[in-house]
């Protein structure tokens, strides 16, 4: 009996040991500063280049010719959600963990990026294509603090109201059909702590009294409006959607009706010969997308020659054609009917200035209210637990 | 000839030596011990339970909720969170273990008589066809059986076209709960199935014509002899059953609706947010199920059986 206590009491100290060895070694790991020396020119190319990007962000059909023009070899890390997209970027002792290079990250991953560090300011000077892009794209808060630049934007695209136009009937103009009880069960939004935002649009014309002025910087009491309205909504989905694919297939399979999409799903579904139709509608959420360049990038020269070149009015022509969304720099408009005859006004590329107003762009939501000048909004982590009250 | 004469001369040395080195050895039974396990107990403890000892000591961390910097100062903060009856944890995890244990006696109820009809009942033959059939599924990707069954379950999957022959009408079994039951009983019936196969192969005759000379009948003989004697083969086999469903999260992910998450589930976007500590505390729930589960299944005597 004695003997049997003093092995386990060994086994205790062991396992303790470990541990500790274990807790010393989780502290010493700690995300560097990012580095202020901003280059003045694009040097010679390291002959690599590592990426983490949305699928087909660097499709075979440009970025062949890059690889050709600078020697730089793209290694491709696709993700599947900005949730991933960061964890990636924050491995490893951060900064993309010395391996990779830039993340096309969108607008509710960029701003947790830049305050965790793990992307590093830029010189935009040495993007020339900058100067073309639209104004509200130059220097977004999304990606830029305090006029430093922490990447180029690079693509953009609303929220669009996807439905089936056997089922739904008539047409929505807006998008109170998915918070009514119409389509019960068939209905699908994604799974992503930033839907609040679209329910807080919704909230900002059905309940004035409330007072939100922007729909990512809402205060508590707003923020409990927002997550009663989804809590309230979770009985009509028929599921949410994580990957692009699962919508896709929920409606090509008669599962799902009407939902919350991009115009990418449209594309593919309509290519599928599903009848499928999309509305953007006005107010509307939307993304921008940024190549963001990580603090301990291996290849910085490459990373810079891929800012420059993606930018190019040709290559944003060509993505933009390639993941249905569409260009930050509107020269490559002409460029755009030649590979499609009419898409430039397709993907609105061609509208006024007062059409991007209608477009609240996804921004991480930080304590500081803009437009209360002070910090008591909630911040993106708030959003998440939300978010997971939702999904219970 | 002169190779053989070499060796034989070479032969005290050598032997001596073995000798020496074999009554050293026995002189001292833990070094013995200590060099044969020294390599698969040092995996052991620095790969397998040091990963444990990790993600058991930063549950007690928290993580900076913007810039997901993990601090190292000590609190029950995580734990207090997934037991306060606002949040939605506790629910999570009712969740994750009522269908682990649904899909458990689902399999245990499937897998018996084909167990019982394969070690006993079938010739040599049928049972080797039977035993590939059994198997063949594990061949193939997961991942790909989970979104075969999601083609099936969809609104114009199988299930509805067959369901619309016979003149009923259409069931929305896709993405809820009753999907995820039936998936999660699908994907892990083999894992029950072989080792209940094993305990009934272990069965003697002799003690089916011992009961059978007692005057027990067909039901009496099953409920006495074979049914205990197959128990730490069910018990042996829910392990696997409950303990796979307990872990997973893409069979959700893919099949499940919206109010379908697992622990899994918290576990992956947790960790998608860098918010590791709040992660490792959730993962924490389904290793205290399995540790008292595994008591249990111990008195049962199911590690006899595997």
């Amino acid at each position: 009996m004695r003997r049997i206590r003093k092995r386990h009491a060994l086994g205790v100290v062991a396992l303790a040991a470990i541990a500790a060895a274990f807790a010393v070694a989780a502290a010493t790991v700690h995300a560097s500063a990012a580095g202020s020396n901003l280059p003045t020119k694009i040097g010679k190319g390291e002959g690599s280049l590592n990426l983490i990007e949305w699928t087909a962000y660097s499709d075979k059909s440009f970025a062949n010719k890059f690889e050709k023009q600078t020697g730089c070899k793209i290694h491709r890390k696709d993700a599947g959600s900005s949730g991933e997209m960061f964890a990636l970027m924050h491995a490893n002792g951060g900064g993309g963990g010395g391996q990779y290079d830039l993340v096309s990250a969108s607008g509710d991953a960029s701003l947790r990026l830049i305050y965790a560090r793990d992307v590093q300011p830029i010189n935009i000077k040495l993007i020339p294509s900058w100067n073309q892009f639209l104004p509200i794209f130059k220097s977004p808060a999304h990606n830029t603090v305090g006029g430093v630049h922490y990447g180029v934007s690079v693509q953009w695209g609303p929220n669009t109201l996807i439905y089936n136009t056997k089922k739904v009937k008539p047409a929505p103009t807006n998008w109170n059909p998915i918070y009514s009880a119409k389509y019960k069960g068939h209905v699908t939004v994604p799974n992503n702590p930033i839907q609040i935002a679209d329910a807080a649009l919704y909230l900002m014309k059905k309940k004035p009294s409330l007072g939100i002025k922007d729909p990512y910087e809402l205060t508590s009491s707003q923020l409990t409006a927002a997550v009663n309205l989804l809590k309230g909504q979770k009985p009509l989905l028929k599921r949410y959607w994580n990957y692009a694919p699962d919508e896709i297939s929920s409606f090509k399979n008669g599962d799902v009706w009407i939902g919350a999409g991009w115009p990418y799903q449209t594309l593919l579904l309509k290519a599928s010969k599903a009848p499928i139709k999309e509305i953007v509608p006005k107010p509307t959420t939307g993304w921008a997308d940024t190549w963001m360049l990580a603090s301990k990038a291996p290849h910085p020269n490459c990373a810079y020659m891929w800012m420059k070149y993606v930018t190019t009015p040709q290559v944003e022509a060509k993505q933009a054609l390639v993941f249905g969304e569409t260009p930050v720099n509107p020269k490559a408009c002409p460029y755009m009917n030649k590979i499609e005859k009419g898409s430039c006004a397709g993907y609105h590329l061609n509208e006024p200035a007062a059409y991007y107003k209608t477009i609240k762009f996804w921004k991480t939501p930080i304590p500081q209210c803009g437009w209360k000048k002070s910090s008591s909004c909630m911040d993106f982590n708030s959003w998440e637990l939300a978010w997971k009250q939702i999904q219970g | 000839m002169a190779v053989d004469a070499g060796a034989f001369e070479a032969g005290p040395r050598t032997r001596r030596a073995r000798l020496g080195l074999s009554g050293f050895l026995w002189r001292r039974p833990w070094l013995k011990a200590l060099s044969l396990l020294a390599l698969p107990v040092a995996a052991f403890l620095f790969v397998y339970i040091g990963a444990l000892a990790a993600l058991m000591v930063s549950s007690f961390w928290t993580s900076n909720s913007f810039t997901a910097e993990i601090e190292h100062t000590w609190s029950l903060a995580n734990y207090r969170v997934i037991f306060s009856s606002s949040q939605p944890y506790l629910h999570i995890a009712a969740r994750t273990i009522g269908i682990a244990a649904a899909v458990t006696l689902t399999d245990a109820i499937l897998a018996f008589p084909l167990a019982f009809f394969m070690a006993r009942l079938a010739k040599r033959r049928t049972r080797a066809i039977l035993f590939v059939m059994v198997l063949l599924p594990l061949w193939s990707s997961y991942l790909v059986r989970i979104y075969a069954w999601q083609t099936i379950l969809a609104h114009d999957g199988a299930i509805n076209w067959f369901l619309n022959k016979l003149g009923l009408p259409d069931q929305n079994i896709a993405y809820t709960n009753w999907a995820m039951w039936i998936v999660f009983s699908y994907v892990w019936l083999p894992f029950m199935i072989l080792p209940v196969y094993a305990a009934l192969e272990r069965i003697p005759d002799s003690y089916l014509e011992a009961s059978a000379d007692l005057g027990a009948r067909g039901v009496k003989t099953f409920r006495s002899v074979i049914l205990p004697l197959a128990l730490p083969g069910l018990v042996a086999g829910s392990i696997f059953t409950f303990a796979l469903t307990l872990g997973d999260y893409i069979t959700p992910l893919l099949v499940g609706g919206p109010s379908s998450q697992f622990i899994g589930n918290a576990v992956y976007s947790f960790v998608g947010e860098g918010n590791i500590p709040f992660a490792a505390a959730l993962a924490a729930i389904p290793l205290a199920i399995m540790g008292v589960y595994l008591v249990i299944a111990r008195r049962l005597g199911a590690f006899e059986a595997l």
